[in-house]
């Protein structure tokens, strides 16, 4: 008998078809799977009740071993055991030796093609490792479910460049397992507490891990995460915490200087032992057997280890301190500290963080476990069960996003159902002569006129340098990235002066409305059709209006007054018709007074060579 | 005519009503649909409809309307625990056959 999970109202699926989601921390050096059951959040775990999965693979000639079993292997089988394999992510042999010069792997291959370890199964990229973590993680849900995972969302480092997030990607693809979207780590850990559907402002991310530390401060406006800036340390985490203790241990002189295979991990968890210990006690006791069978013990208390570890809080509050002036933000405009990460059980961490930003961070989820959590409760959105919630997040862009121009008519300039990311720029040019600002007016919809559609943003170009109109280029791109964010650039080519905006063109949507929007756009197909034309003809009437009354004004003496009067007179007949809605008459009348305004035109054609060559000698010319 | 649960079954509905932050109670109900001709239906209930019926047994209310009731009569809603997996299964009295996955049936 199948067991059932609690659906939202009205989104009981048919059996066989229910749609299961997970959401996957897949970090560097754990990591984590999580899925939303009967509306309520929770990592699952393996047949021994172990949610964290180490990151760590290990190649044998036949198979493939990952997580705990693996990381224990890490010391005999150093070759074939692949830890933190997420550093090499999207990065070139040459860079990770760069970076990491102390590696026990041997390396495959081009120094300028992606980073491969020979293991005894051949080489392999981190693509392929990781796909193995992914891969047992998926298992593991779908053991706990007993069901097919039908999409996931993955986490991935705020800072994480196109590469490396293609590569997470790719990873998933050969785990066979459907992405539904990357998440960034940060806003995971936002959406786990909440803090989407919050007010608006900036958040920080404090993520101390086992051995890396990043600090994000994030913005909240309108339903979109954005990522002001991103800071940390790759090399602090844990594992530094373990490690005082370890050379205070050395410092007592109750170890050798060197340490046997055996001596170095025992010391290790020992120290990670009173590590914990000391979060929720005084002080601890801590006995090692040395390699000769002697005991020694040690008493530590938890004044001597928070002075032991201030150096390394220190670094963490320092990095805070910079990614704020990268924001351009104070302390005191952070609104929450979300906490992420092992390490930040240390109470002396919470403690100092809660000091630099005046508040008492969020720390009520595991944070061990937050991101997972946050990554599996956007899962379940995307897959489908949650059609209430007012986001939209849909893959594909679901109407057609635009831009005013002259007239009120919409030019799309990405059409609806595009997938997503995508980017596509226009070029547009000014309507004025000297004209020195352009207003851009961001729209969605599938109607032909800017009025029948739903307005996004406007902002302005400035600094257009004067030039006759229809002269200047303004290049206008529009990127939707991978979380269905839209940045709007104008740019103008010759000067470079450019001017942007970011949107959520989903922000607030309801699925009813799209399809509201996209009836309304067949049914008036043939409306709309007529109201362009109306609107291009007008466009076109107040050109003419404008530049033929600008060489009317300055060349009059060239036309009979006679002539004069009756291109005035035309002028003003299709200024009224313009006002007018036949579009196939103020068309003739334009045509009419093109035909009739030919003469006037060669005259001063004529007039204007006249006066360029005047005073000037024939040799000159 | 009336429907209950087990009080492990009404813990965990507690719990993730709690949990979801809203609603009055669970839908217990029945829709055609499967490879055995009906499968169930297990909502949380933000309103009500007209020919809902409410049950409450062990502090919270099960919700069916009335032509469910007539498939789900006599069901005790349980809670339980195989391995790793967790869930609700009915102990639906009514049942004649079952497809093999028990995920829909008949009566």
């Amino acid at each position: 008998m199948a067991l059932l999970q609690i659906s939202e109202p009205g989104q009981t699926q048919a059996p066989h078809q229910r749609r299961i989601a997970v959401g996957i921390d897949l970090g560097t050096t754990n990591s984590l799977v999580a899925s939303v059951r009967s509306g309520e959040a929770n990592v699952l775990t393996d047949q021994d009740g172990q949610a964290i999965l180490p990151s760590v693979v290990r190649y044998h000639s036949d198979s493939v071993e990952v997580g705990q079993s693996a990381l224990l292997a890490a010391e005999q089988d150093p070759e074939n055991t692949i830890i933190s394999a997420k550093r090499f992510m999207g990065r070139a042999l040459d860079d990770v030796l760069k970076t990491y010069p102390e590696l026990p792997y041997q390396f495959a291959g081009d120094s300028k093609e992606l980073a491969r370890i020979n293991t005894v199964q051949g080489a392999k990229s981190a693509i392929e490792i990781s796909a193995e973590i992914l891969k047992s993680l998926k298992q593991r849900a779908e053991h706990v479910l007993v069901d097919e995972v039908q999409g996931a969302v993955i986490t991935v480092p705020a800072y994480f460049d196109d590469a490396q997030r293609q590569s997470t990607k790719d990873a998933a693809r050969l785990a066979g397992l459907n992405v539904l979207r990357l998440l960034n780590e940060p806003t995971a850990a936002a959406i786990a507490y909440g803090l989407d559907s919050g007010s608006e402002g900036q958040i920080a991310v404090f993520d101390l891990g086992g051995g890396t530390f990043d600090i994000s401060i994030l913005r909240l406006e309108k339903g979109v995460f954005e990522v002001l800036s991103t800071g940390g340390d790759s090399a602090l985490g844990g594992d530094d915490f373990d490690q005082v203790i370890i050379d205070w241990l050395k410092t007592q002189h109750l170890l050798p200087a060197t340490l046997s295979p055996r001596l170095r991990r025992v010391v290790k968890e020992k120290a990670k032992l009173a590590k914990e210990t000391l979060s929720s006690n005084e002080h601890t006791h801590i006995v090692i057997e040395l390699d000769d069978g002697t005991q020694v013990s040690a008493e530590l208390d938890k004044t001597t280890y928070e002075s032991l570890i201030e150096p390394l809080v220190k670094r963490t509050l320092i990095a805070c301190r910079r990614a704020l002036k990268d924001a351009e933000l104070k302390a005191d405009e952070i609104k929450e500290v979300v906490l992420v990460g092992g390490s930040t059980r240390v109470p002396l961490v919470r403690q100092r963080v809660s000091e630099f930003f005046d508040k008492q961070p969020l720390s009520s989820i595991d944070p061990d476990k937050v991101v997972a959590i946050g990554a599996s409760i956007q899962a379940d959105i995307l897959i489908g069960n949650k059609p209430d919630s007012d986001m939209v997040l849909l893959d594909v862009i679901p109407l057609s996003l635009g831009l005013e121009t002259m007239g009120g008519l919409c030019e799309k300039i990405i059409s609806r159902n595009t997938t997503i990311p995508v980017a596509k720029a226009q070029e547009f040019t000014t309507f004025k002569d000297g004209q020195s600002a352009m207003a851009i007016h961001v729209v969605q919809g599938e109607r032909e006129m800017v009025q029948d559609c739903r307005s996004l943003a406007r902002f302005e170009l400035h600094d257009i340098p004067p030039m006759a109109a229809g002269a200047a280029h303004i290049r206008v791109t529009f990127q939707v990235d991978a979380d269905g964010l839209l940045s709007v650039t104008a740019m103008e080519k010759s000067t470079g002066v450019q001017s942007s905006i970011q949107v959520k063109p989903s922000y607030g949507l309801e699925e009813d409305e799209i399809l509201t929007m996209l009836k309304a756009s067949v049914e008036h197909a043939e409306v709309d059709v007529q109201a362009r034309r109306l609107a291009e003809q007008r466009v076109e009437a107040e050109r003419i209006i404008e530049s033929l009354g600008n060489a009317l004004a300055q060349d009059k003496n060239l036309l009979q007054e006679a002539e004069f009067n009756k291109l005035a007179g035309e002028l003003e007949k299709l200024a009224q018709l313009a006002k007018q809605d036949d579009a196939d008459a103020i068309k003739q009348q334009i045509e009419a007074i093109d035909a009739a305004s030919q003469d006037f035109a060669a005259a001063r054609m004529d007039h204007s060579i006249r006066k360029a060559l005047q005073g000037q000698q024939v040799d000159e010319i | 005519m009336a429907v209950t649960l087990t009080e492990a079954a009404a813990a965990r509905v507690q719990h993730f009503l709690q949990n979801r932050g809203k609603g009055i109670g669970l839908r217990l109900g029945v829709k055609t649909s499967g490879c055995s001709g009906m499968a169930y239906v297990i909502e949380f209930v933000d309103d009500l409809n007209q020919d809902d019926k409410v049950f409450e047994d062990h502090g919270v209310k099960l919700i069916v309307d009335a032509k469910s009731l007539l498939y789900i009569d006599g069901t005790e809603l349980d809670f339980v625990k195989e391995g790793l997996n967790e869930g609700f299964q009915f102990n639906n009295p009514n049942v004649s056959d079952e497809c093999g996955c028990g995920e829909s049936f008949h009566v």
